[in-house]
């Protein structure tokens, strides 16, 4: 499906988020507000970035392209992993 | 210490990025101690002056937009510093600027949001850890008081990298307490053994997340022990 801003492109997510083994203390933060006011069972949380990247049709290989910069660019190895799909 | 004469004086080039915002104090503290005056360079620049070393300051580069230093890793100098260091060239990163070497693969690891969530600034004690880099020989035997700023200066990598870390001698800084004992105590920002400063193989490139040079005079907090570790920064390459 084209991408609803650019008909000429096609919308890949990509969802960023620390690797599950590093503590991310925003994530903690909310949890622990959630609770305090009230939210009872939120077991977990968990905090990502969301990207939409529309990239033009012509390129060959979009996808290849968008996952070249997720994982070059978007994301950190060192720290984080990536999903992506075409929306 | 060392102190230059203007034409004796090396070269060192002040990386600026739009956030920099402790460039002026780097240049204040070589130019006033040392008698160095700092080469600045402008981040859309694709190569660098005729430089000795380079330095990348503190600040928030791009708004910290992304991840801190990883927009400023892809600028167009950033290409040109790679290449001097892939030569041997001598680099220091103070805090923002350590963030920057991280992102741009010059320093192993990731630098992330402090433990406690907030920002920190603060004086804090550093006990120089053991390895033959220059920092590690000639700072190794005195403990350092140095102000630490920042949101994200958790030092993180995973244990494999840290093993290598520990066994090249690559850690030249660790959080410590009063004895310059490394404990969870005086680990400010939650990181990784306490690291807040390490060095690359070479032993060339320096990324910390103190200040030294906010530590230059003593009417601002008491501390001059940055001047030892801006000296040693330039025996680095001298």
């Amino acid at each position: 499906m084209s991408s609803p801003d650019y008909p000429s492109c096609s919308d890949y997510e990509v969802i960023v988020r620390l690797k599950p083994e590093v503590l991310d203390p925003e994530a903690r933060a909310i949890q622990e507000t959630l609770t305090r006011i009230g939210f009872a069972g939120v077991k977990g949380l968990q905090v990502s970035k969301r990207y939409v990247l529309s990239i033009e049709d012509q390129v060959a290989n979009a996808a290849g392209h968008a996952e070249q910069i997720a994982r070059e660019y978007l994301a950190n190895p060192v720290s984080e992993t990536f999903q992506i799909r075409k929306l | 210490m060392k102190r230059f004469t203007a034409l004796g004086a090396p070269r060192i080039g002040l990386i600026d990025f739009p956030g920099s915002n402790c460039d002026r104090d780097c240049n204040d503290a070589f130019e006033r101690h040392f008698g160095i005056k700092l080469i600045p360079v402008w981040h859309t620049e694709h190569t660098l002056p005729q430089v000795d070393a380079v330095l990348l300051p503190g600040g928030f580069s791009y708004g910290d937009y992304l991840r801190s230093g990883a927009l400023a890793a892809h600028s167009p100098i950033m290409g040109a510093v790679k290449s001097f260091v892939s030569k041997g060239g001598a680099a220091l990163g103070i805090c923002n600027g350590f963030q920057i070497l991280t992102e741009s693969h010059l320093l192993p690891g990731a630098l992330l949001r402090n433990r406690g969530r907030r920002f920190i600034c603060k004086f804090v004690n550093l006990a120089a850890g053991s390895g033959n880099s220059v920092y590690q020989k000639q700072l190794g035997q005195r403990a350092l008081r140095l102000p630490i700023a920042h949101g994200e200066g958790r030092y993180y990598i995973e244990g494999e990298g840290l093993r290598r870390l520990h066994d090249q001698g690559q850690v030249a800084f660790r959080y410590a307490d009063a004895k310059g004992q490394a404990n969870d105590e005086s680990n400010p920002n939650g990181a990784v053994d306490n690291i807040a400063g390490i060095v690359s193989e070479n032993g060339r490139v320096m990324g910390l997340m103190p200040h030294p040079e906010r530590a230059t005079d003593r009417l601002l907090g008491g501390s001059v022990d940055g001047l030892a570790v801006l000296d040693t920064f330039l025996s680095s390459f001298m």
